[in-house]
């Protein structure tokens, strides 16, 4: 018997499920580009038939760090870039759990980005989403890693020397077997992807462009945007790691000259995620750790009877 | 200072197997019924560098090394770098023998190994030798161990001439050999301990000198264990089966034990990329309803900072374990200090709201380990236990009864999904995790995955159910509730039967000697010698350091004339804490401090507290630092 019911139990569920039932006050600006993740991500759980009992969503600190003020499910609003460490434990703790980490593009990529490199590395069973703005929101505009090179702002008064930082590129070589990018302004194709990297067994990772009217009104609002999948004008294979490359390379480079090229970019279905690859070689138990301390009929071990022979 | 006990003591080059020799010979001499302690000295250097470990053993119990040695085995250091002119390390293949002279007590033995050591080249090595009346046995060793063996096995050599010198039945080293050793060198290695046995026998007089083995009998079985090992094992007893963390000295020994035990009983042990990473991955498993702990050494501890205080604000329990080291920065990394005290009591932002331990002996590791646990669990506060290279790496027998007790995996105040459908729940659905009117400030959680249980947990101030929130009124008692819990948990650990404030020496003395963690057993040792000499003096050693032993210490303090407090550190941080504390005394205390990066001796602590207390004068020698008393 689980100690976890709301695991796997069934439960019909709808999208406002996920609603808190008195919504605390959105601290979301006019057109932020937040909203729509919020939207995608109720969109996701309510068509996966998730409950909010089940689901597990950490944030790291920002405007985006926000986002479970206002979903409903169990959260963890953790410190800035660590959401990713603390959501992976906590699937090694109870793999039932629907765990999903979201936070900024200076939370992910800049702060928390050893994280990043490390949780892809390792293809965690888990869905991350950065909320990329190319700006420090919550901190009024600062440049941030993905902020496009010449970005002026009141610590860069003369505009960044830096190259962005290019985030799908980096998931790639990193490890992650899903990797997709998405648009606020593309609420269907949003909640498509954020539906596949829940279902996907191993680290998914979205970088989904949201427009920040408040601090970076120089950016596009990422209109128009292309869908990599539907478009004629691209063809490769996503399962082909150098063809995924090239795409990403080119999107990449193409985002700050105005072109918004969205979709999926690389699936690796073979990849064994880490959980499996941790019980593999016997380092993962079978039965979650954590139902173990709510089953009275486990015998817990001893040091006394288990290791202390060889100190004798 | 009698020889009524044996202070053996190898000494090598780093990566010749000296710390495994020595801990099989501390065995074999704790199961001939002997008490036995052990002390060791190395290098930040993998292969090369002079290290040595001293065992002592003796008829009683001993808690802390001696003054100086009596037996020296000096073996060749294989990776010894080629002496050139002019390097600032000098010769450092004579180093194990010239190295080792100055603490060699009168009358003492030395064994070296004539095929590697040539003693002509120590300066002065006669006259030293007949001054001091030290009894020398140069014995090609090497050799010994190439005519049958391997070279390596040349330790074995010197324990089977230890043998034959001291009088030890070399049965329990074949023994523990037979034991402990793959059949292919396991027969070598027994023909070499005979016939360096049956070679002394042969060609000297053994009775030459009065340095012998004492004998001892044990009333009940005895195990050998570290700090490190009793640390590890405290946390498997308490149900802990989740560690995450970075490799530091000296704190990786615990990560490793447990790395390499957790497989054997389904526990989930990660290496992951920095110390933040390690401190939040606990701390997740921990949430999501894991008895967890990570851990590092200072830096990494610096590094765990932000996380720590997420513990304390979202109020999830996790234990971490600090094994300090000679700082600042990389410091002296396998030199032992006591330099972190505040480090761990402070860090991170806002006000510090944790439980910090610091063991003074390898059994109250395994007991405030186990402590710590259940303590954070229950009252939802991040421990942690906070000791140091010398108690971590030093062996000691400690009667095997001792662990023989129940596991006691429970997680604390955790509610299960059938209390959480009475249990209060705010209109939006979420269950109020985050009570403002609780008992002890202590409101129970529920785990991801429980029906009806969700909330928010957050870094931010919050709402009862975890929505972030700044008004005054809410923050205030949400303030306080944490807080109040450091008083409830002072209450329970005065309640409980055992206290982890050690005393020793006479309860009517005049004065007082203070320690805090590993130093205990020295200072110990040391009220005993001024005992001896006519000295009127007793010890405590505090072991509880957050929330602080106040009444305890202040009625060992009403107690005494004056105290001196020692510690392993040179801003006197335990004394500011106890002033700090208690507000007052400060007329009553001073410091004896040491920083060298060598733990303290007895005789350090008996000559500076003669010194300084008693005739009033200043130190002389430069190993310790006296601070005295405010208003002297
Ligand atoms: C350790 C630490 N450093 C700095 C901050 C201040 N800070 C909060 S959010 C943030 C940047 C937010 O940018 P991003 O991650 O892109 O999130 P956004 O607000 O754009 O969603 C910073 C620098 C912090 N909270 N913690
Ligand atoms: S500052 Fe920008 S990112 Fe933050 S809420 Fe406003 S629009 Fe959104
Ligand atoms: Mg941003």
């Amino acid at each position: 018997m689980s100690a976890f019911n709301a695991i796997d139990g069934g439960r019909e569920v709808d999208r406002n499920d996920y609603t808190p039932g008195i919504e605390p006050q959105p601290t979301w600006c006019p057109g932020c580009g937040d909203f729509s993740v919020l939207k995608a991500l109720k969109g996701a759980s309510a068509e996966l038939g998730k409950s909010p009992d089940e689901i597990l969503l950490t944030t790291g600190i920002g405007c985006s760090g926000k986002l479970n003020s206002y979903f409903e499910s169990y959260g963890f609003h953790t410190i800035h870039g660590r959401s990713l460490p603390i959501a992976r434990a906590a699937k090694l703790a109870n793999p039932g759990l629907e765990v999903v980490a979201a936070g900024g593009d200076g939370d992910g990529y800049g702060i928390g980005g050893n994280h990043f490199m490390h949780t892809a590395r390792e293809n965690h069973d888990m869905t991350y989403i950065v909320f990329n703005n190319e700006i420090f929101g919550l901190t009024k505009g600062q440049t941030s890693p993905t902020s496009p090179k010449g970005h002026k702002s009141k610590t860069q008064p003369s505009g960044s020397a830096k190259d962005p930082i290019r985030p799908l590129s980096l998931a790639l070589t990193s490890g992650a077997s899903y990797i997709a990018r998405t648009a606020a302004v593309n609420p269907n194709q949003a909640q498509e992807i954020i539906v596949e990297a829940m279902e996907h067994d191993g680290f998914a990772h979205v970088d989904f462009l949201t427009q920040c009217p408040t601090w970076n009104k120089d950016a596009r609002q990422y209109v128009p945007y292309v869908d990599v999948q539907e478009s004629d004008d691209y063809d490769f294979d996503i399962t082909d790691r150098r063809e995924a490359m090239d795409m990403m390379a080119e999107t990449e480079d193409v985002l700050h000259e105005g072109t918004v090229l969205t979709g999926r970019f690389y699936v690796d279905e073979d990849r064994p995620s880490y959980q499996e690859e941790k019980q593999a070689i016997g380092e993962l138990p079978e039965q979650p750790l954590a139902e173990r301390y709510f089953d009275d009929s486990y015998e817990w071990e001893r040091s006394a009877d288990t290791f202390l022979d060889k100190h004798k | 200072m009698t020889d009524d006990e044996l202070i053996w003591r190898i000494a090598g080059g780093s990566g010749d197997g000296i710390a495994s020799t020595s801990q099989n010979f501390a065995k074999a001499l704790m199961r001939s019924g002997l008490d036995v302690f052990t002390h060791r000295h190395y290098p930040s250097r993998i292969r090369g560098g002079h290290t040595y470990t001293e065992i002592r053993a003796s008829s009683e119990p001993v808690t802390s090394r001696g003054n100086g040695y009596n037996f020296l085995l000096a073996l060749g250091d294989s990776f010894a770098r080629n002496p050139q002119e002019g390097a600032y390390y000098k010769n450092e293949e004579i180093k194990p023998l010239s190295e080792n002279l100055d603490e060699l007590r009168e009358g003492g033995v030395i064994v070296y190994d004539s095929g590697l050591l040539d003693a002509s080249e120590i300066e002065d090595f006669d006259e030293r030798v007949e001054a001091n009346n030290w009894h020398v046995y140069d014995i090609d060793l090497r050799s010994m161990a190439r005519d049958v063996g391997r070279e390596v096995m040349r330790n074995t050599a010197g324990v089977g001439v230890t043998c034959a010198l001291a009088g030890i039945d070399t049965q329990y080293v074949e023994d523990l050999m037979t034991d402990a050793m793959p059949e292919k060198i396991l027969e070598p290695n027994l023909e070499i301990l005979e016939r360096a046995y049956n070679h002394v026998l042969e060609e000297y007089d053994a009775d030459a000198h009065d340095v012998t083995a004492p004998t001892g009998e044990h009333d009940e079985e005895q195990v050998l264990l570290s700090g490190s090992d009793a640390i590890a094992y405290g946390a498997i007893d308490e149900g802990c089966r989740f560690i995450a963390g970075y490799p530091m000295t000296p704190w990786t020994e615990v990560f490793t034990i447990l790395s390499q035990n957790f497989p054997k009983i389904g526990g989930v042990s990660e290496q992951v990329e920095d110390e933040i990473a390690a401190a939040a991955l606990a701390i997740g498993a921990s949430h999501a309803g894991v008895k967890a702990m990570s851990g590092s050494s200072g830096g990494g501890f610096a590094l765990m900072s932000e996380p720590l205080g997420l513990a304390e604000m979202t109020e999830t329990p996790v234990v971490l374990i600090e094994a300090m080291r000679a700082g600042p920065s990389t410091g002296m990394p396998t030199k032992t200090e006591q330099g972190d005290l505040e480090h761990v009591l402070y860090t991170s932002q806002g006000d510090s709201h944790r439980v910090v331990f610091a063991p003074g002996t390898v059994s109250e590791a395994y007991d405030q380990t186990r402590q710590a646990f259940r303590i954070a669990y229950e009252y939802q506060v991040p421990s942690i236990i906070l000791y140091d290279q010398k108690l971590g790496g030093e062996l000691i027998n400690v009667p095997a009864s001792h662990f023989d007790r129940e596991p006691n995996p429970d997680l604390g105040s955790v509610l299960t999904e059938a209390e959480l459908e009475t249990a209060p729940h705010a209109e939006t659905g979420k269950y109020q995790r985050f009570q403002h009117d609780v008992e002890d400030g202590v409101s129970p959680r529920s785990i991801p995955g429980q029906e009806n249980g969700r909330f928010l947990a957050t870094g931010n101030e919050h709402t009862p159910e975890g929505h972030i929130a700044e008004t005054p009124e809410n923050r205030v008692a949400q303030m306080n509730r944490r807080l109040q819990k450091a008083e409830a948990i002072r209450a329970d650990l005065d309640s409980r039967e055992e206290t982890h404030q050690t005393y020793h020496g006479d309860d009517e003395a005049e004065y007082g000697l203070i320690t805090f963690g590993s130093q205990q057993g020295t200072v110990e040792e040391a009220v005993d010698v001024l005992a001896d000499q006519g000295y009127s003096v007793k010890s405590l050693g505090v072991s509880d350091l957050m929330p602080y032993p106040a009444e305890e210490v202040s009625a060992f303090l009403d107690s005494v004339d004056e105290a001196l407090i020692v510690e392993m550190n040179a801003s006197a941080q335990f004394r500011g804490l106890t002033q700090k504390e208690l507000g007052q005394y400060g007329e009553k205390l001073s410091s004896l401090l040491k920083y060298n990066g060598n733990p303290f001796e007895p005789a350090d602590i008996v000559e500076g507290f003669k010194t300084t207390i008693i005739e009033g004068d200043e130190l002389s020698g430069q190993e310790t630092t006296f601070v005295p008393a405010a208003g002297d």
